[in-house]
């Protein structure tokens, strides 16, 4: 499978600045990507694009030639927000979070470490660094093919962090993820990705 | 009673508010006779343990009448309220969901609503649905879910555009179960507290055109009907006659003021561990 965005371009507001100027970028199953760039350079926006939050002004996002916006059912592209916080039901407890998710197996609940008693709390009660591990295992279903990361580690410290990276590089090693992954630390997106990408 | 936090205090006062308006309607419902005996061996007597509330121009007990005013109110008070709750849900979701010109319809009727005074619409609509019972009903229902209709939809636009429900559409749920599991928890208190903050309101102008003649007819002991017939007794020093009747309304309506109150704050889970 290959993730495709071509001439993409988009802005948020009819009267505001234009975010993407005819991107094109592409993503191959297995491959590692690496988006690094400015804040406010549009990282996150492309990444929304590409995983179909929003459709792109022109141009296109295709995954295997279909507009990604088309799959019904779970989307085999998905993305890990930046703040977790904001990415979970304040109003629902943790365990359906993973419900959520497209069959999460227990294996990659084990691996995150998340613990059997996390999943009764509702998330004012874990941290950030818990509650992301909830929404990376919400987004590692069955069907995913692609996982769009985006910031996902910086509020976390750093045992935390590399705890997170090496689950996620072995488990996109063991299923042939392709994964984009933004980050403004270098030293993360060398040790991670396959290849680095400048907007 | 150290142990008490402050959440069993709030269980407290909503359970024992909530079994109070329950009495009350019990009671007066239970004393429909009583309301209406005359007996003119027993005229304008003053407060006593007989008759707390005292007795009126024709005898009748004042306590018996206020109990069956106020169940007369609180029954008015719900039916109205929940009435008018239910068409908050509806057109507050409607107008969050079937696009921009159901939208700009929706906020049109609730700002026209909320434009003209609310006494004088809801006269309007109890007059031309007949007066009586169902006349006040009618016309408290319509004039009242504008406020919550404005928050539920306010609600629901915001929910659509949260990151978490968007994660859920690309999860594949559908609709329904968004709607369910997603926005109910968020809406159902909000629905249910402005139901209950919506019975002070209701009895008070259930109360208010009762007593200003458009309302209930004059053979019903509504606590508006008291009120305006101690009007002429008042200045021959008849005092008990509007004082307790209107004491009784008060005191209903902060009863059900402290139930919407404490009911917000225990289903909100930012109070969850006072």
């Amino acid at each position: 499978m290959v993730l495709q965005a071509k001439d993409v371009s988009f802005h948020y507001k009819e009267s505001g600045p234009m975010i993407l100027d005819r991107i094109s970028f592409e993503v191959q199953e297995g491959e590692r990507v690496g988006l690094r760039g400015k804040s406010g350079i549009g990282k996150t926006t492309l990444c929304r694009l590409m995983a179909g939050y929003e459709k792109p002004l022109s141009g296109q996002v295709l995954l295997d030639g279909r507009p990604v916006a088309d799959y019904r059912g779970c989307c085999p592209v998905q993305m890990v927000w930046q703040h977790p916080e904001q990415a979970v039901n304040p109003r629902r407890r943790m365990h359906t979070v993973l419900d959520e998710g497209d069959r999460v197996s227990g294996r990659i609940v084990k691996e995150l470490g998340i613990e059997e008693a996390w999943k009764t709390r509702f998330p004012a009660e874990l941290s950030g660094g818990e509650l992301q591990r909830f929404c990376i295992a919400r987004a590692l279903g069955e069907s995913t093919r692609f996982l769009l990361a985006d910031e996902i580690s910086t509020m976390l410290d750093l045992i935390t962090q590399s705890q997170i990276w090496n689950f996620l590089l072995e488990e996109a090693k063991r299923r042939n993820l392709g994964m984009v992954v933004v980050s403004h630390s270098d030293a993360l997106l060398e040790h991670v990705c396959t290849r680095i990408v400048d907007i | 009673m150290r142990t008490w936090n402050r959440r069993k205090t709030m269980v407290f006062w909503t359970v024992f508010s909530l079994i109070l308006l329950i009495a009350v309607a019990v009671a007066g419902s239970l004393c429909s006779e009583a309301a209406r005996t005359t007996d003119f061996s027993r005229k304008n007597l003053m407060p006593c343990l007989q008759y707390p509330f005292g007795t009126d121009w024709m005898g009748r007990d004042m306590f018996a009448r206020t109990l069956k005013g106020l169940s007369l109110s609180i029954l008015i008070g719900t039916l109205a309220a929940v009435i008018s709750a239910c068409i908050a849900l509806l057109l507050g979701i409607g107008a969050a969901t079937l696009g921009k010109r159901a939208d700009g319809l929706i906020t049109w009727i609730i700002d026209l609503i909320m434009g003209i005074p609310h006494l004088l619409l809801l006269i309007l609509i109890c007059v031309a649905a007949g007066r009586g019972l169902k006349g006040v009903i009618i016309g408290v229902a319509f004039t009242h879910w504008t406020s919550l209709a404005r928050l539920i939809r306010a609600e629901v636009l915001q929910l659509k555009e949260s990151p978490y429900i968007r994660i859920a559409e690309k999860l594949g749920k559908s609709r329904w179960y968004i709607a369910k599991n997603h926005m109910m928890p968020h809406l159902v208190p909000q629905f249910v507290v402005g139901l209950v903050l919506m019975f002070p309101h209701a009895i008070l102008h259930e109360s208010s055109i009762t007593f200003l003649g458009f309302g209930l007819t004059s053979e019903q002991p509504a606590i508006g009907i008291i009120l305006a017939e101690s009007m002429q007794y008042l200045v021959l020093g008849k005092w008990w006659l509007a004082l307790f009747p209107g004491l009784a309304l008060i005191l209903v309506v902060v009863l059900f003021y402290l139930l919407g109150e404490n009911l917000r704050r225990l289903i909100d889970p930012g109070s969850a561990h006072e």
